[in-house]
């Protein structure tokens, strides 16, 4: 048999291939620059990763961070935060506090317009948050109301327990002044003023209940407005000619890709198709950590968050109901091993609660109380083991269960604790993994002996983190009821003076370490890759990216 | 046949319904909710959120309402998404996975079948032997190993194409490879054993002593024959490529329907996982559907209604 089929429909074939698909090599840089730029400094568009579709872009309905990534672009409160954490004027010019600390009147500027042209005003505030506050809202009620219970009848309206929307302490007297009426003083409520849930938005929205879902439906009043959104795939947002500042707006625009692969990611970094990858919306595979710090170290960041890492005792079941024995487990292991040999992305050992860069009375509250509660020590460890199980009346403690939700970081570093507690304590540890959903449910029903856990902040003050393990607390977890420590919490949320406030809440953490009803490992540290000439764009104390005043020096 | 057709659909129909049955009790089986979050929120608005979709409701209200919304074709609104119909989801996911799929099938079937003849052609001589070769490697070798290996040498070494996304059309070419390299594989491998049965059979003999040339006799004569098998295994192939698009499409950031599979039963989002399973079933269900009617057109010996027979 002769057929005339060899190595010629072999190429062939290839190129049917390559006919299929149209294969052309392209330009590696594409899409980088805007053509808008008329000769003066390049400006470019950001481009970055958000691993997902933001579940919303209504600021009253978000409570994530990838929505927040580009809601703080969209949007602006009445103030802003910058790079330092500091509360700068935003919307509002300024603000008067009275004496007690509960009545805040921000005047706001008058320039300030919306992205269609009208006018920002303060009633636009008012608007905006008694909409988050209503429990009618569209589609669903807001579950992050509660970041507005600060004010005077602020639950009651939104939980349907008698006040109306009327009797909501925020009132707009005139088109520039807003006046605010707290419970109690908060001495942090102005650091909330950038927070998503605060942001204004414009009237137009009580029309049309679907407007967040619809780029041409969004009027915003930050530095950008919706530019191009491809759902599922990617979002654009582009400088808003009529933002106050629009001169200080020096990006041509910002886009965000929802890619979901770590390992996608960092090869679009590579390949120039994204200016930042990891944190804080998206992730460096950890095995590349090490190698991208020394092939890449001028574009190679890490910056310290206010977020801990902890893991949770259940203190309702023996043996972790014995404080000894937790402060045994607590101190049997070696933290520093941990940041600097399992995670290795410049975590900082955490022996307090609440992590560097949340604001004190004066600089930092971490470095006016330092987090000295308590030392590693495994000879101390296994003795104070030793009485609390005498305590209890064992002899042998049966097989210890260590959980964590999936999660390849989450698995490495209990895997070295298990290590560490069998070594330094001679204790049988079993570790395991349960899927997000199933473990959140464990966790809060107490179904488990030693848990993982992180939180990050929400505000700048330490109580963000102390008032997480009052008894009363929906995301305690521990089973922890303390008198004394409800006391202390319940004391400094009254009290106006910023001195014994701080030493109000120090004590507390001092009590919370003391009886070690959770085990602090680490602050967490955001590493992430910038490209070379991008300047102005910061991730700012508590981990959200600011890009609205960065710029492009190439 | 319209017989045999009606009972197919009321087979599928019924299907169809315990599969959504068995999904909604064992979704709700899954501890979690929607409005889970390591960030609690009060129990105020937790009630609220979930006097709004329903979850209030004991179960067999919400599975009545659920099967009833169901026969409207009512698939409901997305609880995480705000604003977005689990139709418009499967809608605009969809779209993605199909294009992909239809270029990965063509590129599939035309791979394959050329491969497989070249192997036939040159039986037990090289071009074979690598045929196999490759049709081995395909088989074996997951497609997101092909598709990260595409991603690193020809995206990130050699900068031909975008490493993600689908902006333009040359981004198609590295999921479409990574997604056809299995399905040709294994269609080379059909291609070269019928063929070579083929190629020995009697009426092609005949046709050489005749004096035909080799070329109208392979594709006049062998290739028709040859050809059946592969066609039946296109149906079941199509369903495979568009629902196991799965991880090409994470690899290569592209936004189709297989990552809101998993996501959607991480968030708990109800309504999204019984939309999604249910249109997963469907195109497997009319994907085999069809085949079975191809079968009897490609294939005048396969009589659909065996009781005819006898």
């Amino acid at each position: 048999m002769k057929f005339k089929l060899g190595l010629s429909s072999l190429a062939a074939v290839m190129a049917i291939v390559l006919l299929v698909s149209g294969c052309t090599p392209k330009d590696e840089n594409k899409g980088t620059e805007t053509g808008e730029s008329s000769g003066a400094a390049s400006s470019k568009v950001f481009r970055m990763n958000i691993s997902t579709e933001p579940p919303t872009l209504d600021p009253a309905q978000s409570q994530d961070q990838v929505s927040f990534t580009v809601l703080n672009g969209l949007y602006e409160g009445l103030t802003r935060k910058d790079e330092n954490g500091q509360n700068v004027p935003g919307i509002a010019e300024k603000w008067d506090i009275s004496e007690d600390g509960k009545t805040y009147t921000f005047h706001l500027r008058t320039d300030a317009k919306w992205s269609n042209g009208d006018p920002v005003t303060a009633g636009d505030f008012e608007f905006a948050w008694k909409r988050a506050l209503d429990p009618e809202l569209k589609p669903e009620p807001s579950a992050y109301a509660y970041q507005l219970y600060y004010i005077v009848n602020a639950e009651s309206y939104n939980t349907g327990k008698g006040a109306t929307a009327d009797q909501v302490g925020v009132k707009a007297t005139d088109d520039h002044t807003l006046v605010v009426n707290l419970n109690s003083p908060t001495p942090y409520f102005l650091s909330l003023m950038s927070f998503q849930t605060f942001f204004p938005v414009h009237k137009s929205v009580k029309d049309n209940e679907a407007w967040a879902a619809n780029a041409s439906t969004i009027i915003s009043n930050g530095p950008f407005k919706m530019g191009d959104w491809k759902k599922n795939t990617s979002i654009k947002i582009v400088p808003n000619d009529n933002y106050y500042a629009k001169d200080q707006v020096k990006l041509a625009g910002v886009e965000f890709y929802e890619v979901a692969d770590s390992a996608t990611e960092l090869s679009m970094y590579q390949t120039d198709q994204l200016d930042w990858a990891g944190k804080p919306t998206g992730e460096i595979p950890a095995d590349q950590l090490e190698g991208l710090k020394s092939s890449k170290p001028d574009e190679f960041n890490q910056k310290g968050i206010a977020s801990l890492y902890y893991y949770l005792f259940n203190t309702t079941e023996k043996p972790f109901n014995n404080e000894k024995i937790r402060k045994a487990f607590s101190m049997a292991i070696s933290r520093k091993d941990i940041t600097e040999k399992v995670t290795r992305a410049g975590e900082l050992p955490a022996y307090g609660v609440v992590p560097p860069g949340i604001a004190g009375e004066k600089e930092e509250y971490r470095k006016e109380i330092p987090d000295t509660f308590f030392e590693e020590n495994y000879d101390d460890a296994k003795k104070l083991l030793a009485d609390g199980m005498a305590e209890e009346g064992v002899t042998k403690l049966p097989a210890i269960k260590l959980t964590f939700n999936t999660n390849d970081n989450h698995k490495k570093i209990a895997e070295a604790i298990a290590e560490m507690w069998r070594k330094n304590l001679g204790v049988e540890v079993s570790i395991e993994n349960q899927e997000w959903g199933v473990f959140l449910e464990n966790r809060n029903k107490l179904n488990y002996q030693v848990a993982r856990g992180g939180w990050g902040a929400d505000y700048n003050d330490p109580m963000t983190y102390i008032d997480l393990f009052t008894s009363k607390s929906g995301n305690n977890n521990t089973g922890f009821a303390n008198k004394e420590y409800d006391d202390l919490v319940a004391k400094a949320y009254a009290s106006t003076d910023a001195k014994e406030r701080m030493s109000l809440m120090s004590q507390a953490e001092k009590l919370l370490i003391d009886t070690r009803a959770i085990m602090p490992i680490y602050y967490y540290s955001d590493v992430f890759l910038e490209k070379k000439g991008f300047k102005g764009i910061f991730i700012d104390y508590k981990g959200d990216i600011d890009y609205t005043r960065g710029y492009y020096e190439g | 046949m319209i017989r045999y057709l009606l009972k197919k659909l009321f087979y599928m129909v019924v299907s169809l319904f315990v599969l959504a049955s068995a999904t909604f009790f064992l979704m709700k089986a899954i501890p979690g909710n929607p409005f889970m979050s390591e960030k609690e929120i009060p129990k105020a608005i937790r009630a609220m959120l979930e006097a709004k979709y329903g979850l209030d409701k004991p179960l067999w209200s919400q599975y009545l309402t659920y099967l009833n919304n169901l026969i409207h074709l009512d698939l409901g609104m997305s609880m995480k998404q705000q604003y977005t119909t689990v139709s418009s989801i499967i809608g605009t996911g969809f779209l993605y996975s199909l294009q992909l799929g239809i270029f990965a099938i063509i590129l599939s079937v035309t791979a394959g079948v050329v491969l497989g003849i070249i192997a036939a052609l040159n039986h037990r001589k090289f071009l074979d032997t690598f045929t196999i070769f490759l049709a081995v490697l395909g088989v074996s070798v997951p497609n997101f190993v092909v598709a990260s290996a595409l991603q690193y040498f020809l995206g990130v070494k050699l900068r031909w194409f975008d490493v993600a996304g689908l902006n333009d059309i040359t981004d198609y070419v590295m999921p479409t490879i990574a997604l056809a390299v299995l399905p040709a594989a294994f269609i080379a491998r059909l291609t070269r054993s019928s063929m070579l049965e083929v190629l020995t059979a009697d009426y092609i003999k005949t046709a050489r002593a005749k004096g035909m040339s080799g070329r109208i006799i392979l594709f006049r004569h062998a290739l028709r024959n040859a050809i059946l098998p592969v066609v039946t295994y296109i149906g079941p192939m199509t369903a495979n490529i568009i629902t196991g698009s799965v991880i090409v499409e994470q690899i290569f950031g592209i936004g189709g329907l297989g990552k809101f599979f998993v996501n959607s039963i991480t968030n708990r989002d109800y309504t999204l996982i019984m939309g999604l399973t249910l249109f997963y079933a469907v195109i497997l269900m009319l994907a085999r559907f069809l085949t079975d009617i191809a079968y009897a057109f490609i294939d005048p010996r396969i009589k659909l209604n065996s009781r005819k027979e006898g």
